[in-house]
């Protein structure tokens, strides 16, 4: 049984690792291509615009109004997002990303900036010109991604728990049987070792977070959307996550929590009065532990779109260069960036797990009891 | 600073989306999933603590009965030695019996070859006192043939009896 397990999993981790590299081979060429596509057909137009690898780079970490699939010959192929916005003078406007024309157009005075302010955002054009941002709650690619995330997450979850009921007391079966080893992992050496006794208030949280981690993770490696947005790579998304932690410690915290913040017992009293140096630090680290588990997942799956992306755009400096030696950097490169998918495809679970541990252990700690 | 910025938007779509996600796998995912686990895992467990009751009792029953087959082994080895005993004794007896009852025979032959020889040694000296008259008479008869003979032999008892 055991050893079927396993292979099932080998199976997955093969197919996540030619997902990724199939994402790596897709999403940079594409970027790369139109550039140079453009540059051969623009040449006579404009002067040639040289490979800006930062540029690629930025675009796929960055967030964006359209799903920008690949351009071929001044033909840009994206899906249109819709763009919800509210500004004060002319209250609600919501219509899709097209009327912008890549951002090449304005659409009843909002566009997408192209300036150093606001760079690719929309933005309003007031009457006497002045310029502001009006309140964007556009479904952006990494909106969609995360929501097509979880409906996903809704299906396969609510599926495994209908085999659940209908296979009461049975051996696990098919999905049901890959998942069950994490959720259990999850329930057992995340939220019980760290919460303690009143664990099981906790599961369904860590259960979500983690999954909704994990997922969005590998979803961001698969290049065909709508998996290859930068989701947990934008900081909005930690942010709201552990703001969710953050509430939920506030609300779990005992007497004892905040009696160790503000009179930290077993410490010399001139360290708390007059200048009460470590209750400041205490109730500053309360704050900074969150923000910091933000900044973790965050930096770590952004360093990983960028490194993976770096190794391939590297192909098309050097094929700027010349042909053979963007040929000749691929046999680096690539080799590279399956090693990097791979990891990454490591790093999808670390830091899900790392985010919902931390998670578990700050709630266990709000929760402490008198020693 | 762009990549450091939250977006308002997506705070929003993802706050919305998240809680969404949180109260409805909760309720229609998690709270299944959880409770059937935790009722797979009690049951194993009852199952597990059952088969080591189960196993403790053959244990007992077994303990038990050996104890059984050792006793019966030794009741069996005390009856042997019993029914050792009473054959020999039996044997004993039988013996002291047979030899007691050859005594007696052996007496009571004794007395009757005692009576038996005492009622021959009567028979026989009554035939010797019949056989020595018989013979007394023919020996007179032949004696007292003569005349001389008789006169002779009639003194020489005269003078018998008058020696006596």
């Amino acid at each position: 049984m055991v050893v079927k397990q396993r292979k099932r999993f080998g199976f997955v981790f093969i197919f996540l690792a030619l997902l990724a590299i199939v994402m790596s081979s897709a999403m940079v060429p594409e970027n790369a291509k139109s550039k140079k596509e453009e540059k051969s057909s623009v040449t006579q137009k404009h002067t040639a615009k040289p490979f800006d690898a930062r540029e690629v780079i930025m675009d796929h970490v960055l967030d964006s109004y359209e799903w920008h699939l690949f351009t071929y010959k001044n033909f840009h192929c994206s899906i249109p997002l819709p763009v919800i916005l509210y500004s004060k003078d002319k209250g609600f406007h919501i219509f899709f990303s097209t009327k912008f024309h890549h951002g090449q157009s304005s659409y009843k005075g909002f566009r997408i900036s192209q300036g150093d302010k606001y760079h690719g955002k929309i933005i309003e054009e007031l009457p006497d010109g002045t310029i502001i941002r009006p309140l964007d709650l556009s479904l952006t690619k990494v909106a969609v991604a995360f929501i097509f995330c979880a409906i996903f997450m809704l299906w396969l979850f609510i599926s495994i728990a209908n085999s659940y009921r209908s296979r009461k007391n049975q051996a696990p079966h098919g999905l049901q049987n890959l998942l069950e080893p994490l959720i259990i992992f999850i329930r057992d050496e995340v939220a019980k070792s760290s919460i303690g006794e009143k664990y099981e208030r906790y599961v369904p949280y860590l259960l979500t977070l983690f999954f909704f981690i994990f997922f969005n993770n590998l979803l961001g490696l698969i290049p065909i959307p709508p998996g290859g947005a930068n989701v947990m790579g934008n900081i909005a998304i930690p942010t709201v996550m552990a703001f969710f932690t953050f509430t939920l410690v506030i609300f779990s915290s005992t007497k004892y929590f905040w009696i160790d913040i503000f009179n930290t017992p077993g410490v010399p009293w001139w360290l708390k009065f007059p200048i009460p140096l470590l209750p400041t630090i205490e109730f500053l680290s309360l704050f900074i532990k969150h923000i910091v588990l933000v900044i973790r997942l965050f930096a770590n799956i952004i360093a990983g779109h960028t490194v993976s992306l770096g190794f391939f755009v590297l192909i098309f400096i050097f094929g700027e260069m010349s042909l053979l030696g963007g040929y000749g950097i691929s046999l680096v490169s690539v080799p590279f960036t399956v090693f990097l998918a791979l990891l990454e495809i490591l790093v999808a679970f670390i830091q899900a797990y790392v985010f919902t541990l931390l998670s578990a252990l700050y709630i266990g700690l709000a929760m402490e009891e008198p020693h | 600073m762009e990549l450091v910025t939250p977006n308002v938007g997506l705070l929003f779509w993802m706050l919305v989306s998240f809680t969404l996600l949180l109260i409805v796998l909760k309720k229609y995912a998690w709270k299944p999933i959880l409770n059937s686990l935790k009722e797979r895992e009690d049951s194993i467990s009852e199952a597990l603590s059952t088969a080591e009751k189960a196993r403790a009792e053959m244990e007992k029953l077994k303990a038990n009965n050996e104890a059984i087959i050792r006793e019966a082994r030794l009741e069996k080895e005390k009856i042997l030695k019993e029914a050792r005993e009473i054959k020999t004794q039996i044997l004993e007896k039988a013996k002291e019996e047979a030899s007691q009852e050859a005594s007696k025979i052996i007496e009571v032959a004794r007395l009757n070859i005692r009576q038996e020889k005492a009622m021959a040694v009567d028979e026989i000296k009554k035939q010797v006192a019949e056989l020595s008259v018989d013979v007394a008479e023919k020996i007179l008869r032949e004696k007292l043939a003569s005349g001389a003979e008789q006169r002779k032999i009639i003194e020489k008892y005269l003078d018998d009896i008058q020696l006596n």
